[in-house]
């Protein structure tokens, strides 16, 4: 069975985000004010074949733990849905 | 005989060459170690060098890792042989688990390019044990992302074990306890961000690099 999933990478908290600071910084000179807590991260797509949803996001868990993040300093959270993506 | 050290080389590694020059200064005999080749060649040590191994894709040494001569390096070092990983070559060390905790993009968000100071704290490691402990060494750093950090656990594990090799006078990237360099349980690994490749004649500043380099032969 085909899932299509998203991968969302962040910076755990508390972790240096250089990039978010800047466009942070950038925003109010295109005069849109009130925006803060600009964190960049990352999204990765796939599609995953397996038997089942448990384990589809058994084998995207051990792919995000070991590969997909370095887990001391990023979190990842995990969009999985039946069907190739579109 | 020389000692024969190998660097190994990936695409994107840039230090290499230096290398290579700076261990043929100290008497070693260098030779390049290709990644794609699952062989350390019987090297009596291993440099991992500055660049940006595989592009620095998903993250800084996150593919080098599957690179075969990771392996092979991975064996080297179980088996006790001197592993140094400088800069990138730190970053592919933690990521492939030889070295622990991660380097984070620098505090203060810039990347730095400079002569630093660095500590010799221990003498017990293949990177310092031809140094004098507590000298101050002047070696260039040349990195954005050398935010050493790590979990409270390893850090009280990396200071309890003295495995925090040398650390910076004055911090220059936020690194967690000022560190520049740590070495594994077994005192044969070594990672760090300075470069003592870059600081090896008086024509670049410094040739505080070189009691460093000695150090990997032994």
């Amino acid at each position: 069975m085909i899932f299509s999933v998203q991968v969302e990478v962040r910076l755990r908290p508390g972790i240096a985000d250089p990039q978010g600071s800047t466009i942070e910084r950038a925003i109010p000179t295109l005069g849109v004010a009130g925006v803060s807590g600009v964190r960049v991260g990352k999204c990765i797509r796939f599609e995953i074949d397996a038997a089942d949803e448990a384990s589809a996001r058994a084998s995207v868990e051990d792919l995000c733990q070991r590969f997909l993040t370095n887990p001391v300093i990023e979190d990842s959270f995990i969009e999985l849905a039946p069907g190739a993506a579109s | 005989m020389s000692p024969r050290v190998g660097v190994v080389l990936f695409p994107g590694s840039n230090c290499e060459q230096d290398m290579i020059e700076a261990m043929g200064l100290v008497g070693a005999e260098p030779e390049i170690l290709w990644h794609g080749d699952a062989t350390t060649k019987g090297v009596d040590a291993v440099i991992v060098p500055g660049g940006f191994a595989h592009g620095d894709y998903l993250r800084p040494g996150a593919i080098a890792r599957f690179s075969p001569i990771m392996g092979a390096v991975s064996e080297f070092a179980a088996a006790g042989g001197p592993v140094v990983g400088i800069c990138n070559g730190f970053q592919v060390l933690t990521e492939a688990g030889l070295l622990p905790g991660a380097l984070q993009k620098n505090a203060g968000l810039k990347f730095v390019c400079s002569m630093v100071e660095l500590r010799v704290e221990s003498t017990d490691s293949v990177l310092t044990r031809a140094a004098e402990s507590g000298a101050v060494l002047r070696v260039p750093i040349n990195h954005f992302e050398g935010n050493y950090t790590c979990d409270a656990d390893t850090l009280a594990q990396l200071r309890e074990q003295d495995r925090i090799v040398l650390r910076y006078v004055e911090n220059p990237n936020g690194s967690v306890d000022d560190i520049a360099g740590i070495c594994n349980e077994a005192r044969n690994v070594v990672g760090l961000m300075p470069h003592p490749e870059r600081a090896t004649s008086e024509l670049l500043g410094s040739i505080d690099g070189l009691p460093l380099l000695r150090s990997i032969l032994g």
